[in-house]
């Protein structure tokens, strides 16, 4: 007779380096019901929005995330600026761009390394952190921080990127992508990768959708939510395409996050070779009043800013919506029925980013 | 660069269930829900998306009634409602999986409910 029992999963897991904690309904070895708990580092960082000046809170938006760290910060002043009367210079738009494009190369590097460390294969681990490494010394050359940039301001951009720096990015973007070639490979072709992830936290298009899937977890279902595709920043004027997976399994999700290093790389390239000259700023002519909603699509995909000023230097509400948030839900779905054995994959496949969530 | 719509219609509370169904009917996707403290009044968001369209409704409320949960229209909204109810102290009537308050731990109950700062110090230049 089968029997049931509770497994408590987190929120210290050897796959996860955040606190999450699943309580596993068990039949035999198979999952039925899962309850998802977080909160255990909830850092409060929207109510500090009333405590620092508007212009401020960039670096605390920044700080909402340690890896997609310059989206959250320029998805912040973009919500700003519809508030304080003044137009980004077209310059700053494609710097914004091709900045929030490295992040997400280091941000689907990073997943790809730590997927790889969990299903035992630390060779292909080492390989994408290495690669992601050369990433991050393009972050570092060009805004002076590897991780948290601190690049973007209300109105524009801090800082310039030369043209032979540019030139020099262009040409290190061909040694990225043969490099990448290489690990795509053996994520899209390894027998044992597939074995650990095909057929494996099946995700319908409908349970994806409506449910609030977002990202690579989303597009993996079949359901093309891109919100790059709504020509923010400089992508209305770049030629791109989303990556979507029809399998809405672990491999699917792990297909889309290899296949958008590659549209990272056109993307990054595209913008280097539009990129206009022009000044980086255009200064706020007055203190934000009213509310606004800003959307970017971060690596872990689609990420919600909310402001609303009354004409001070304080914003009354911050509100951040990340994409691991609304991924939680979809999770739920794909754990019940799956083995035991296959929840830490399965729970890596929708990238979860608990520092983000517990903003 | 492309701006969102930024239209929020505000609603009464009674209406909420038929409105948010209607989106659902339409095809739209929940984006999110959040909760603004504007003087003694809570300001409550919904918001939907369908191919990049962006619709926001909105409810007030005292704090002191019970809003109907929208969980039976999309299942998961339990997050967002868990996290207002932590953070702001709003109830809500008929969620699918409630927390009981434990979805997120603060030192202090609510603290979203009766922010205690606006500020460091004066403003330069106010």
């Amino acid at each position: 007779m089968p029997r049931r029992i509770v497994v408590p999963f987190g929120p210290q897991h050897p796959v996860l380096p955040e606190p999450i904690h699943l309580d596993l309904v068990l039949k035999d070895e198979r999952v039925e019901s899962v309850l998802p708990s977080i909160g255990y580092v909830h850092r409060g960082l929207e109510t500090l929005v009333a405590k620092r000046e508007y212009p401020e809170y960039v670096y605390i938006a920044e700080r909402t995330c340690g890896i997609c760290s310059f989206i959250h910060g320029m998805t912040y002043c973009q919500a700003v600026e519809q508030l304080v009367d003044c137009t980004v210079p077209d310059r700053a738009l494609f710097l914004r761009t091709i900045w929030s494009e490295y992040s997400r190369l280091h941000s689907h590097l990073l997943w790809l390394g730590l997927f790889a460390d969990a299903l035992g294969f630390e060779n292909l681990f080492m390989a994408c952190w290495r690669l992601r490494e050369s990433v991050l010394d393009v972050l570092e050359e060009t805004t002076g921080g590897r991780v948290i940039q601190g690049s973007c301001k209300v109105g524009g951009v801090r800082k310039d990127i030369p043209g032979e720096t540019l030139e020099r990015m262009r040409r290190g973007l061909d040694g990225i992508e043969r490099e990448a070639r290489d690990i795509a490979d053996v994520f899209l072709r390894d027998d044992s990768i597939l074995s650990r992830t095909q057929g494996i936290g099946l995700l319908s298009r409908e349970d994806a959708y409506t449910l609030g899937a977002v990202g690579p977890t989303a597009r993996a279902s079949g359901v093309r939510i891109d919100l790059r595709q709504t020509g923010y920043a400089a992508y209305g004027r770049l030629s791109f395409r989303p990556v979507v997976e029809e399998a809405g399994d672990c491999h699917a999700r792990c297909t889309v996050r290899v296949r958008e290093l590659f549209t990272s790389i056109d993307l990054i390239r595209e913008a280097i070779a539009k990129i206009p000259d022009g000044p980086l700023e255009d200064r706020p002519k007055k203190n934000p009043e009213g509310e606004a909603f800003s959307r970017a699509e971060q690596p872990r995909g689609e990420l919600v800013h909310y402001v609303r000023g009354d004409g001070s230097r304080h914003l009354m509400r911050s509100r951040i919506r990340t994409p691991t948030l609304t991924n939680l839900p979809p999770l739920v779905r794909m754990l019940q029925g799956c083995n035991l054995a296959d929840v830490p994959v399965i729970v890596l496949s929708i990238d979860p980013c608990i520092g983000c969530a517990e903003r | 660069m492309t701006q969102e719509g930024q239209q929020t219609v505000t609603i009464e509370p009674l209406h909420l269930l038929g409105k948010v169904e209607e989106f659902k009917k339409q095809g739209f996707r929940l984006v999110q829900m959040h909760c603004t403290k504007v003087g003694a009044i809570f300001e409550i968001n919904y918001s939907f998306d369908l191919n990049y369209e962006f619709h926001n409704i909105r409810i007030v409320t005292d704090g002191k009634v019970e809003i109907p949960s929208i969980t039976g229209i999309y299942w998961g909204a339990f997050i967002y409602e868990n996290e207002m109810h932590d953070l702001f102290g709003i109830r809500f009537a008929g969620m699918n999986i409630d927390f009981g308050g434990n979805l997120i731990r603060t030192a202090k109950k609510n603290p979203f409910a009766d922010p205690s700062f606006r500020g460091e110090m004066p403003c330069p230049g106010e």
